[in-house]
């Protein structure tokens, strides 16, 4: 007899952003947790219907930004008043109007960083792997298939009950992945 | 995606009008009162202190005549275009707009007062000044005068034209042929913007110290104006929703972008000021820096640092929030601040220099700096007001407002 094998979830398809918006209000209300929506563009107001918190990202931001914005200061400070000395058109060794756009620029650019970076880290991108590419069908999301994937690791995950409530959701299709 | 589409027949009657008993239609009468008292009472002080008086009154005069001509950039600018989002909004830049007309004859005084604020109109004072006779060809009384009425002109013609299109537009039959005309005048109108107040802008504020010069001197009064503007649409959208109209009409959506607009120009007017100070900063000749050498002792030092922090570096970093853009309490704030940064700036580029002459470093802020700013406030306000209640609070026949209405970002 051939190994079971683990099961990851069921994945339900439907037919438009509307469908997916009304089944994730449902899923969420239903309490559960480890699942997720696809679509191949983004759907505005989804992560209200999907009951997501607030994001991580704003505060990743805002440390990276004065970070930068200080490191910024700091190196130019360093590098005119203490390691390289220079009289500049008869200004003080510490210009700070000269330092200006580098501490900004720099603020600017670690906070860029934090924000691309830090999304990809709570993404836990890149990955390499994805058991809902075992399923053929799941192909379309990059094209025009709308998915709701809930993971039988939920404590409320239930192969028929799960099932049900996608069905009703109205799910045109629902399938069982393999991990 | 939203609950449900808003189609424009879906709007009620006391949703874009203002009711018959609405606080907004005394605006008018208070606003003229305000103006009477304000203005009437800084002329009867005027006496024995002239300089002082004509000195308030430009800084209130270019505090609310850059939300005037804010109205008038809003409005030509989503014309030009085409912009959605902010059709329900774009009534009220147009009764914004049309206190130009007000607004310009209120600029007449300066004229009245040209010798008590430019120096170069004294022909005496060129006569002895290598400098002022080299700019004489520029800066002298006719040309000014002639100048600053052209810009009231075009100012007041503009705005009327596009206001009058767009009321009329209201009960037209096919809204296209109108909509089709304000959106192929839109870009001239923006032209003679750019020009009348870049040219405004030197004669009447840099001019106060006829040595200095800066060629990006209209860029940062227009940096102001553009502020202005959406921190008053900022306020008087969430005060007209507070009275009952609008609601349904002007979303979370709209304050966002408001918001943002409001954010972006600040951060491009903190650019432009330090673009504007960092050359001269860094090259260092006296006939440049001096401008900038008596705003950056004393008292006006203060004012300096608190433009620095005040009107970029603590808004940039705190209304850079989502949230705060999006929530109606937090974004009056936020206006109301951005206002008063730009009252605050108005005065930083005018009365510095009048200190100045008069040996003096510090601030001298008094009565006759209050009453003008209530004084032609009033008047700015009443013209608002008058134009509030006189038509719908949405261009209700635009084609794009069913767009608008359901106006989402991303």
């Amino acid at each position: 007899m051939p190994k079971r094998k683990k099961i990851y979830g069921l994945l339900a398809e439907f037919p438009n952003p509307a469908a997916l918006y009304h089944a994730c209000e449902k899923v969420r209300d239903a309490g559960y947790a480890a699942w997720d929506a696809y679509s191949p563009f983004p759907v505005h107001g989804l992560e209200k219907a999907m009951g997501l918190g607030r994001s991580v990202v704003p505060w990743i931001v805002a440390i990276m930004g004065f970070s930068g914005a200080g490191l910024g200061f700091l190196m130019q400070w360093w590098m005119s008043a203490v390691d390289y000395p220079l009289i500049i058109s008869a200004k003080p060794y510490n210009s700070y109007p000269a330092f200006v756009p580098v501490t900004f620029e720099l603020g600017i650019l670690l906070g860029s960083f934090g924000a691309v970076f830090g999304m990809f880290a709570l993404n836990r991108l890149p990955q390499l792997y994805h058991s809902l590419f075992n399923s053929d069908r799941f192909a379309k999301v990059t094209d025009d298939g709308f998915f709701i994937a809930i993971e039988a690791r939920d404590p409320n995950y239930d192969p028929v009950r799960t099932r049900t409530l996608l069905e009703e959701a109205g799910a045109i299709a629902v399938e069982e992945v393999e991990d | 995606m939203s609950a449900h589409h808003v189609s424009v027949e879906d709007l009620a009657p006391d949703q874009i009008r203002l009711p018959e008993k609405s606080g907004w239609r005394k605006l008018p009468a208070v606003g003229g009162v305000l103006a009477l008292v304000g203005i009437g009472g800084a002329f009867a002080m005027k006496s024995g202190n002239e300089q002082q008086f004509y000195y308030s009154y430009l800084t209130s005069l270019l505090f609310w005549l850059a939300i005037g001509l804010g109205g008038y950039f809003f409005t030509l600018v989503q014309h030009a275009t085409r912009a959605g989002w902010s059709i329900v909004v774009r009534r009220l830049a147009e009764n914004v707009m049309i206190t130009l007309p007000v607004l310009g004859l209120l600029a007449l005084p300066i004229f009245l007062g040209i010798h008590d604020l430019y120096h170069w109109s004294h022909e005496e004072v060129v006569a002895n000044d290598p400098m002022l006779s080299w700019k004489a060809p520029y800066l002298n009384t006719g040309d000014f005068l002639v100048r600053g009425v052209v810009y009231i002109v075009v100012w007041a013609i503009v705005a009327f034209l596009f206001y009058t299109w767009s009321t009329r537009q209201d009960g037209s039959g096919d809204p296209a042929p109108l909509a089709h005309k304000m959106r192929g005048f839109a870009p001239f109108g923006l032209v003679l913007f750019g020009l009348s107040v870049t040219f405004a802008a030197i004669d009447w504020i840099m001019s106060l110290d006829p040595h200095w010069f800066s060629t990006i001197f209209g860029v940062y009064y227009f940096a102001g104006i553009v502020v202005s503007i959406h921190a008053f649409l900022a306020v008087v959208v969430v005060l007209l929703q507070r009275s009952g109209v609008l609601r349904g009409v002007v979303t979370p959506e709209h304050y966002h972008d408001i918001g943002k607009m409001m954010f972006a120009f600040s951060v491009f007017w903190a650019y432009i000021a330090y673009s504007q100070y960092m050359l001269y900063w860094y090259a260092s000749i006296p006939e440049e820096t001096y401008w900038f050498a008596y705003r950056g002792h004393g008292g006006w030092l203060v004012l300096s640092l608190l433009l620095v922090f005040g009107r970029f570096a603590i808004p940039f970093v705190l209304f850079m929030s989502r949230r705060w853009k999006r929530k109606a309490s937090s974004l009056v704030f936020w206006a109301a601040w951005m206002l008063v940064g730009q009252y605050l700036d108005m005065y930083w580029l005018v009365q510095p220099v009048l200190a100045h002459e008069h040996g003096s470093d510090q601030i001298h802020f008094g009565i006759l700096d209050v009453l003008t700013f209530i004084g032609i406030g009033g008047a700015f306000l009443a013209v608002f007001g008058w134009a509030l209640g006189r038509a719908a609070l949405v261009p209700v026949r635009d084609p794009r407002l069913e767009e608008s209405l359901n106006f989402e970002n991303f």
